[in-house]
């Protein structure tokens, strides 16, 4: 299962190579989030609202490969914006995606921009 | 650098290693670690709760990189062989050999097995290593596989066969204690705690068998029974052999190390064996003529071994070793502290004894009634902290030395607080921490709450009896410092549930954003306490989970309950498990369309499994339209009333449980509260709904129904206590509103009824005068609001099929059809289920 994980390769904004146009910014709830499909990967996408601020991560949750992050609740952790999964509350910060709460692999994080009224998620590969 | 090796991995072997790595010297020494069992040292006290979830790394003392982080190399599964006492080294089972300035022998013991003919079958195991509970969990699950009635026997009444006891009845197979003294726990117990114990294990389903000696074992290649005399049979399927133990010293004999007639490496106390170069700690140890087979001793061997070797050779082993006790055995509380048997001419023993609660208590009180020289506890060992460390510490005792153990009339305590303890009074004795350790742990800033405490002091890791003392402490320094106890509900809010709730209540808010801005720390929220605020706006505005879906929690979120693989299931209302065939056909029908895996649930409704985001609405259209609405199985809401058929069948039926059950689950349906809430109504005191089991019971009884409160299963079972008696249906309902409204306004987040009623100041007598009563003058608003919240019900899957909008968030992908292609089933039985995980 844990190759799923190989998929998922974080990418840093200046060497995006990729603006994928994901959807529109009202299809995401406010302070939630989405999945996006983007060829053969799941990315979890997150209108943080409350700090005007919007992130991308790997839709699967490490612990059990699940596909399951877009549906977790966001948040922060002593101002670490954070998600948790919904399945064991595992959390993960959105800036760097280091699980806040165990020793679990950190989740690939993808650079997120927004033009008129569309969401682009940024990708390296 | 000298080396050091430690022949033995287990709890006390560990201890060593931890204990001495936390030394300055420790640096001028390497450690070695053998252990012949495949896995690190494990937590042996507690595992017979690797029968309740099988995880054995629950129970590690520590993960395996903790030993090659701290320096420490730990081979496992490797055992050694032969000690070369003049060469100084030791050879392994692999033939490999280690040469060791220092050896430390912790080798533990092993399980005696009784030279009983036919021992040797199959189906007889031994109680000692996470390898035997694997192999009695393999052996019971085939055996239920051809004989669902099979029975099990355990071999030994003490306290590792009682533990044992507890892993059959985990294993779901009918236990059987079979002892040969004429009681329970000879070591612990007097006679008469000893029956009181027997009545209360007997009480939950254990068979008990005492003065049995066994002959043999019958059956060819497995076991099928055990004979005690002639004609004295038990048939068994399988049997534990829990029969006391015998240190291991078999190393030690063969390389001429001094041992005891009755086994044990003779140490003296600095844990010296016969050789100065080795040591002997834990079960293995015969110190003062006695093997000690309890944590506390074998954790203070360690420290003292530890001490010797880095050079602190003052550290010795006291002579007197308390071996205290206090357990939980099958649920049932144990202690002894002392002198449990103390001899008449010592002292006088005071004791309180009712049967018909399965309770004993004895204090043995010197013969100047001044103090307190040991006691036993059965059936409620909450006051055993108390009364050990006034043992401990010799403490005064009051004048009537009853008032210690008979039940307080007017919730007065005997026994003053705990920041009367001395500051040596040692608080936790499996890690030697004492009340000033603790305390200065929080007046120096190291520590602000309990879990702190327990990080820096490790007090309360060992056995964890001392848990609640240790809160108290930390709690009532916290107090004298001036720091307020919060019991917050998480970083972004300084305010309790009960606090969120009135102001929410009297500001009106809607949205989680008002309370946050106003009320908050100024973060942006998590997953406590949005979840939380949530269920407070639903109770409070009566708003269903559609509200601001984005804070709801995982499962109000998407009105189905999320599962392993991510998938959902569906769980429509069957109010009190009464439903038309032609309903049944339909849950049959729509199962079937949209290939879920169907099973009744324990609360008798019909769960569906697998359902994928995407064909949620797609089932709850069809569902809605046959005349289903929500379940909330998914809810910190009302889920089930569970009836019996009652007077409408049954010919032994006093009411009509069902159609009140059905009436009380309409009632309350979709409410959100605190926990989830279960209820039952029964119509005869037989009780097949199992009413009592459940936040709110209902029985059936001449003149009226009785109303019981704050029951439960899971973790901590509790059978709900009796609120009323002998009322009419308006009057049910009346308290009931009162109760449930009480209850959601002032318990903590995820509080269960049962939990909240348990911590409720002035216990049942308050609830009664609260609810009955009416002390509080709140009955009428108690009311009142449930009146709101039964009258503006909704079902909250009609509305959300109803509504473009909310159904937006039923889909896997926001730019895309598809389903999540992730999801792999597995066939099983002719149904499906999700991949097992890795």
């Amino acid at each position: 299962m844990e190759e799923i994980l190989e998929t998922y390769k974080s990418a840093e904004l200046e060497n995006v190579k990729v603006w994928f146009k994901a959807a529109s910014v009202k299809d995401f709830p406010i302070d939630g989030g989405a999945c996006v499909k983007y060829k053969d990967k799941q990315i979890a996408v997150f209108n943080f609202a409350r700090l005007n601020k919007w992130y991308a991560c790997q839709n699967v949750c490490p612990h059990k490969m699940e596909m399951v992050l877009s549906r977790g609740m966001i948040g922060d952790d002593k101002g670490i914006p954070k998600v948790a999964c919904p399945l064991h509350k595992k959390t993960f910060s959105l800036e760097n995606g280091e699980n806040l709460n165990g020793d679990l692999e950190a989740i690939a994080t993808y650079p997120v921009k927004i033009e008129g009224e569309n969401v682009y998620i940024g990708f390296s590969e | 650098m000298k080396n050091i090796i430690v022949v033995g991995n287990g709890m006390v072997g560990y201890k060593f290693c931890e204990k001495f790595v936390a030394q300055d010297g420790s640096k001028d020494f390497k450690i070695t670690v053998f252990g012949e069992e495949p896995r690190p040292a494990y937590d042996r006290v507690h595992l017979s709760e690797f029968f309740e979830n099988q995880d054995a790394k629950a129970l590690e003392m520590a993960p395996a990189e903790w030993y090659a982080d701290n320096g420490v190399e730990l081979i496992t599964g490797e055992r050694v062989s032969d000690i070369n006492r003049t060469e100084k080294t030791i050879t392994t089972a692999k033939d490999r050999e280690f040469s060791y300035d220092y050896l430390v022998m912790a080798t533990g013991s092993s399980p005696f097995v009784p030279p009983i003919k036919g021992v040797e079958k199959e189906g007889v195991f031994v109680y000692r290593t996470i390898e035997d509970l694997e192999g009695m969990l393999a052996y019971a699950a085939k055996l239920k596989a051809e004989k669902p009635d099979a029975k099990a026997a355990v071999l030994g009444g003490g306290l590792l066969g009682l533990e044992a006891g507890k892993a059959v009845l985990d294993m779901g197979l009918e236990p059987h204690i079979v002892e040969f003294a004429p009681k329970l726990m000879p070591r612990q117990l007097d006679s008469r705690s000893s029956q009181v114990l027997k009545l209360k294990l007997e009480s939950i389903g254990l068979n008990i068998h005492l003065s049995k000696a066994t002959n043999q074992i019958l059956g060819d290649k497995f076991i099928t029974g055990m004979e005690f005399g002639e004609d004295d049979v038990l048939d068994v399927d399988m049997l534990i052999i829990s029969a006391g133990i015998r240190p291991r010293d078999e190393l030690a004999k063969a390389c001429g190390l001094e041992v005891g007639v009755r086994g044990g490496i003779i140490v003296d106390n600095t844990m010296k064996t016969s050789d100065e170069n080795i040591y002997a700690i834990g079960e293995i140890a015969l110190y003062n003529q006695m093997i000690y087979g309890l944590v506390a001793p074998g954790y203070d061997m360690a420290e003292v071994a530890v001490q010797q070797i880095i050079g602190n050779t003052d550290n010795t082993m006291v002579d007197d070793i308390d071996m205290s006790t206090k357990l939980k055995l099958i649920g049932v509380d144990v202690a002894s502290f002392g002198e449990p048997f103390m001899p008449a001419s010592k002292g006088h023993s005071i004791i309180f004894e009712n049967k018909t609660e399965y309770l004993y208590k004895r204090i043995n009180v010197s013969l100047d009634g001044k103090s307190l020289l040991g006691g036993i506890l059965v059936g409620d060992a909450s006051d055993y902290n108390m009364l050990h460390q006034m043992y401990l510490n010799g403490m005064a005792i009051p004048e009537n030395a009853a008032q210690l153990i008979l039940p307080a009339s007017d919730g007065a305590s005997a026994f003053g607080d705990v920041t009367d303890l001395p500051d040596e009074a040692q608080v936790c004795s499996c890690e030697s921490v004492t009340k000033g350790q603790i305390c200065s742990a929080i007046e120096n800033g190291e520590a602000t709450d309990v879990a702190g405490v327990v990080a820096c002091t490790k007090a309360g890791t060992g056995c964890g009896g001392c848990k609640p003392m240790v809160a108290d402490l930390t709690n009532a320094t916290l107090k004298s410092l001036g720091i307020e106890v919060k019991d917050s509900v998480c970083e972004h809010f300084d305010y309790n549930r009960q606090d969120l709730y009135k102001i929410i209540q009297v500001k009106g808010y809607t949205k989680f954003n008002e309370v946050l801005d106003n009320h908050g720390n100024g973060g942006h929220g998590c997953e406590l306490c949005k979840p939380l605020v949530a269920s407070l706006m639903a109770t409070i505005n009566a708003d269903t989970a559609n509200e601001e879906y984005a804070i709801q929690d995982s499962n109000d979120r998407f009105l189905a309950n999320i599962q392993r693989n991510g998938t959902y299931s569906v769980v429509p209302r069957v109010p009190g498990g009464e439903i038309t065939p032609d309903k049944l056909i339909a849950l049959g029908e729509i199962a079937k369309k949209h290939d879920l895996y169907t099973k009744i649930t324990g609360g008798v409704r019909i769960d569906l499994f697998g359902a994928t985001l995407n064909q949620l609405p797609l089932i709850w259209k069809e569902l809605i339209s046959h005349g289903f609405e929500s379940g909330h199985a998914y809810g910190k809401s009302l889920r089930t009333v569970k009836t019996c058929v009652g007077s409408t069948w049954c010919r032994y039926g006093m009411d009509e449980s069902v159609s009140f059950g059905i009436e009380l689950e309409n009632r309350y349906r979709g409410i959100r509260a605190p926990h989830k809430i279960k209820g039952g109504v029964s119509g005869c005191i037989r009780e097949c709904a199992e009413a009592r089991g459940k936040d709110f019971g209902l029985i059936a009884v001449e003149g009226g129904w009785n109303l019981y409160v704050g029951g439960n299963g899971g973790a901590t079972p509790r059978h709900a206590e009796l609120l009323a008696e002998q009322i009419d249906n308006e009057t049910v309902i009346k308290y009931l509103d009162r109760y449930l409204m009480f209850y959601m306004r002032t318990a903590k987040p995820l509080q269960r009824t049962a939990a909240w009623q348990e911590r409720l100041e002035g216990g049942m007598d308050y609830l009664k005068e609260v609810i009955i009563e009416d002390k509080l003058g709140i009955a009428e608003d108690l009311e009142k609001e449930m009146e709101t919240l039964v009258n503006r019900f909704e079902c909250e899957w009609t509305q959300a099929i109803n509504n473009p909008e909310m159904m937006k968030r039923f889909s896997h992908f926001v730019n895309s059809e598809e389903e999540d292609d992730n999801l792999v089933f597995v066939p099983m039985r002719d149904q499906k289920m999700p991949e097992p995980w890795n």
